[in-house]
Order: structure tokens, then sequence, then C-alpha cells
């Protein structure tokens, strides 16, 4: 387990009560196979949710529906006050809100860091490119590279690359950021950079979805932790409650299998 | 340092060897040649074969080509020495292999057009240009239009002059060029289309592509020259030319098609979802993300169709047009140059010219291939 995150929360991490996502009856399949069961989530603005479970538990699927990477085929997904739904101009709509961290980065690697962190500020939202660079670089500072700016994806380390991606993500000033395994991929050593920029944005007051196995992470940051397993949302919890008290046998198998090492 | 074996555990090296150079066997011709040629008996044994060849044939060809060649005298000159190349049969004739039969007073139009297009080339060759992007889309939007006003005329004053009169190597670059350049996007838009979520417009693209590429170029130049025709009403012309074209365009569109279609199934699905979740719109992303890397990857197998392309426009003599093949194969039948030398020399001369325009396009490829090469793609 990483032990980064050791201090307890402050006082920033305040939550509204406002619902930034709402999730209602939602099911997905893949052809026959159903991966997603009924899945209902209520996500306020400032909340950090962790979501665990096994693989294949269907946690990437569900963060993914969120942005409309994955298709739903019932239920309803609310975002930002946006309904989720075929309609072209809603999805575009709810990706310019919705930020997104994957488990192996997605950089595009035919453009420098700087690049790709100003392609979507230019492309979707229309500034210039002056302007673009300024807020690439405030978010480049903000990760601590800055000094990568001119450099192309593959000569960066997995763990500057995720924090780029990080970085990438922000430029489009997100009202929610999904996290997908974000450290699943990198060396061991790398983890804690990566973890260190997740904890700080988490203390400016975003709102964060995790899919992730960093059982440290969510003790110090997440407010709600959410175990899945089979497409199912098994038992959600506070981190104090879920890690030591909890209540169904498969968080309980799957926990112990995890914290063991 | 000690003897590793001493050491059960602790510190082995302190860091601080020093580079030593490289024994000198590795470098140098001696050891180039034992690397190269004579690492092994067969490699010797091939080596020896290669050396042979290379004395049997290279010398007689450059004898041929060069050193017994006739330079200079005209066509009698030839007669009285047709085992070498017959140079003269080119230089007399070297007007109509460039214009066709194009009027002499009218030539000054094409070279106009060839000046400024190899200028073009050349300045666009190299990355260090300025405003290059402007000088890239002069030649690839107005420079076709003002290209074939010139070349016809009818307007401005400048007489008419019919595409039957057009040939030699000029035609062979007004097909070959507007092959490539209708070709690539064409080819790119099918190639997405056929890849489309849409069914009708998977279909649509699925059906060009696989018709154009299951009939054979020279069938598709005898459709264009001889049914075509037959679907128009009687009084409405179509020119040869463009009905030419036209079919090589498809015909290299089909196949670029493929080729640009297995440069977007190399990019990782990462690519699309990492566009997506920033918003980008699905041409944008296509644009910006996975038409670079696509194309990036695809280029040997791009230029591999341009030249493919740039060689099949001799297959346009079948229907009458005279390109640079046909023109100097119809020269060869001229009876003042019946030399036994002159059709060797003719078609020699014409593989040269082929020879060069392809390998130009190879190198180039090339040198565009290391210069886009970022080198860390995960």
């Amino acid at each position: 387990m990483n032990d980064t995150a050791t201090s307890t929360q402050p006082a920033s991490l305040a939550v509204s009560d406002e619902v930034v996502i709402r999730i209602t009856d939602m099911d997905k399949w893949y052809g026959q196979f159903h991966v997603l069961k009924n899945i209902n989530l209520e996500v306020r603005r400032g909340e950090r949710i962790v979501i665990c479970g096994p693989s294949g538990s269907g946690k990437s699927t569900l963060i993914r529906c969120i942005n409309r990477l994955e298709e739903h085929q019932s239920g309803s997904i609310n975002v930002d006050n946006i309904e989720l739904n075929a309609d072209i101009k809603n999805i575009d709509a709810i990706r310019r809100e919705v930020g997104m961290v994957f488990q192996h980065f997605n950089l595009f690697p035919h453009l420098t860091v700087l690049e790709n962190c100003t392609l979507a500020p230019i492309w979707v939202k229309k500034m210039s490119k002056k302007d673009a660079e300024e807020v690439a670089m405030k978010y480049l500072e903000r990760v601590r590279i800055p000094e990568q700016a001119g450099k192309f994806p593959g000569q960066l380390s997995g763990g500057q690359q995720q924090r780029v991606a990080i970085a990438r993500s922000l430029c489009m000033n997100p009202k929610i950021m999904l996290f997908d395994e974000p450290t699943s991929a990198l060396d061991p050593e790398m983890i804690k950079e990566v973890l260190d920029v997740m904890i700080e944005l988490a203390h400016e007051g975003m709102t964060m979805i995790c899919v992730t196995h960093e059982m440290g992470f969510a003790k110090t940051v997440a407010n709600r932790v959410i175990f899945m397993d089979e497409g199912q949302i098994i038992e959600e919890n506070e981190p104090g409650p879920f890690f030591d008290n909890p209540q169904s046998e498969r968080t309980q198998l799957f926990l112990s299998q995890i914290l063991a090492h | 340092m000690s003897n590793p074996s001493e050491h059960m555990g602790g510190i082995v090296n302190a860091g601080d060897l020093p580079d030593k150079p490289a024994p000198i066997s590795t470098e140098g011709p001696v050891a180039w040649m034992r690397d190269n040629l004579f690492s092994s008996p067969l490699n010797t044994l091939l080596s020896i074969l290669a050396l042979f060849l290379i004395v049997w044939t290279v010398p007689p060809a450059l004898n041929w080509l060069i050193f017994s060649a006739n330079w200079a005298g005209g066509a009698d000159a030839c007669r009285a020495n047709t085992g070498a190349a017959c140079w003269p049969f080119i230089t007399a004739r070297w007007e109509q292999f460039l214009y066709g039969f194009y009027p002499a007073p009218e030539r000054w139009r094409v070279d106009i057009i060839l000046i400024v297009l190899l200028v073009g080339i050349v300045l666009l060759a190299f990355e260090r240009t300025p405003l290059r992007k402007w000088i890239a889309l002069l030649m690839l939007v107005p420079f076709p239009i003002v290209s074939f006003i010139l070349l016809y005329g009818g307007m401005f004053g400048l007489p008419v002059v019919e595409t039957s009169r057009w040939g030699g190597f000029m035609l062979t670059l007004v097909i070959a060029l507007s092959g490539i350049v209708a070709s690539l996007p064409l080819g790119i838009v099918l190639a997405l289309g056929r890849r489309s979520t849409m069914p009708v417009m998977r279909m649509v693209c699925t059906i060009f592509i696989e018709f154009w590429r299951g009939i054979p170029l020279v069938a598709v130049l005898f459709m264009a020259s001889v049914m075509f025709p037959l679907f128009l009403p009687p009084d409405v012309s179509f020119d040869q030319l463009l009905r030419a074209v036209i079919g090589v365009a498809f015909f290299a569109s089909a196949y670029m098609a493929e080729v640009v279609r297995g440069g977007l199934q190399a990019i990782p699905k990462g690519q699309y979802e990492g566009a997506m979740a920033l918003g980008l719109p699905y041409w944008k992303m296509m644009r910006l993300i996975v038409l670079p890397q696509a194309l990036k990857i695809v280029i040997p197998g791009i230029v591999n169709t341009f030249i493919g392309l740039f060689k099949d426009t001799t297959l346009v003599l079948i229907i009458g047009l005279l390109d640079l093949l046909g023109i100097v194969q119809s020269a060869i039948n001229d009876p003042n140059w019946s030399i036994k030398s002159v059709p060797y020399t003719g078609y020699v001369f014409v593989a040269l010219v082929f020879w060069v325009c392809c390998y130009a396009m190879a190198r180039y490829s090339r040198y565009i291939e290391a210069k886009l090469h970022t080198g860390h793609k995960r």
C-alpha cells in the first residue's frame, strides 16, 4: 500500500449540497453480458469518491459511462443538469465539463507536452493560442513539470506523463474529474508524484471520482468509498467505517485480499 | 576491482569505472569487410558471386550507355555504330517527348507551368522555407486551376489547345499529378467512411473501394473511353483526357483508402478516447489527433501508391493518349530513325525518366519519415 496519504482532511474539503452527477437505475450490457446492474449514484459538488472492487467488476465501465465513452442502455445519467443521451450536443457539453485521466495516459505522441495541453482549449474552447499556452503553463507548473513543456510525451517517464495528462484535463477547466486507475500502469516509485498531484487537486475542492486500488489515497481524501462487484454497487460508506467495519462479506474478502500484502 | 566471489554482500563498484575505447578490430575497412562480406563460408561464396555478377554486367552496360554511345552526329552516326546507345535520337526529338503535339508557338505556357511546379516542389521540400504553408496552399488550389487555364487556353486571348494535342512527359505529369492530388483526400474520406459507424456510409464506401480495386486499370480506361460515352446523350462530348484522369484518380483512391485504413487501424483506441474525453468533435479528432498519426505510419504505403499511379499512367496509351512512353514508342517507328539501337535507346530513356521521378519520390518519403519520427512513441 502507498503511505503517501497520512495527513488528515483539511477543512477546505467541504461538500456542497448541489448534486452534479445523478445516475438513476442505470444498466449496461455488452452484447448479452450485463456489465452494470441498476446503478444509482449521486455525486455532490466537491465530493471525492473512490470506487474499488475486483477487476471486471464494472468500475471503469461505470465512470466511462459518465462522459459517454461507453453508452448505457437504460436508466438515466445527468451531469451538471445536462441529460446524457444520444444528442451529440449534450455529449459534447458534458465532455467539456468532465475531465478524464486514463490508466495509460492517452497523451498524443505526435504533439509536445505543451501542445497536448493547449489542443482542446484552442479547438474546443476557441481560446487564442497565447491564452491557451498561458493556461497550460499554469497547470504544468501546478503538476510540477513546466520544464518539460517542449518535450514529446515519449521522452517523459510514466509518472511525468500521467501528470501531463492531469494538466491537460485541467486546462479545460472541468467541474468534475474522472480518474480511471491513474496509477496502475506506473512503476512504484512514480505513484507518489501522481497521487500528490491528485491530493492537491482534492484539497482545492475539485469534484473527483477515482477508480483506484490506492487505499491510502482513499483514506486520506475520499469522503465516500464505493465497492463494486459483478456490475453492482455492493457497499458504500465513508472511508473510516468502510475500512474499519465493512458490512458485506464480499467487501471484507476484497479488503482482506488487498490489504494483506 | 577485486574478484566478485570475495564479496558476498556490499558495494561491488564505486561507480567510477572509466570509459575505455572500443577494441580496434571493430572498426576500419578490413573489419567492415570481414563483418559484411566474409563472415561465413556461405557469405564469402555469395560475395564472390556478386562481384562476378557486377564485373560481368556493369562494364558492358556502362559501355553501351556512355563510353561507346553515339552522342552527336544524328541518324547517320548511329547507323554506323549500332552496337551502343543512340542519344542523338533523344536530342533530336526531346521537344516532342516533352510537349507531345502541343503547338510550338504555345509551348512557353507549358514551360511556365513546369518551372513553377519545379520551384514549388523544391520550396516545399525544404522545411525552412518561409511561408511554406501558403506556398503549399497555392500549389494545391490555385495552381492546378491556373495550369489548366494556361494549358487549355480559350481565355485571356490564349488560343485553345485541344487536349488531343497534349502529349509526352507533360501529359504524364498532368495525369499523374491530378491523380495524386485527387486520390489522397478522396482515399482518406473513403477510409474514414469505411470505418464509420453509420451503416449506409460504410456500405457505400466499401462498395466503391471494392469496385475500383476489383477491376484492372486497363479495363477502367477502356470503360472510360468506350463505354462511358454510351451513357451520355449523343451531343454531349466529354473530354477523353478528363475521362482518363477521373478513371485513374478513382482507381488510385481505392488503393489509397485501403492504405489509409491500415494506418487508422494502427491507432490505439486510447487516442480516440483521449480526444473524445477532451470534448473534441469527430472531425477535429480525426484531423488533429488520428489522421496525423495514421498518415505518418502509412507514408511508405502512400508513396508506394503514388509511385504505382505514376507508372500506371503509361497505360493511357491504349486509349490513344500519347504519354511519354506512347510518344517515344511512336517516334521509334519513324523510318528516318529505323536503326537497330534506336528502340533500345528510346525505352532506356523512358525507363530512366520514370526511375528518376519514382526514386525522387521514394527518397523524399524516407526524408519525411525521418523528419516526422518523434521516436518516442508509446
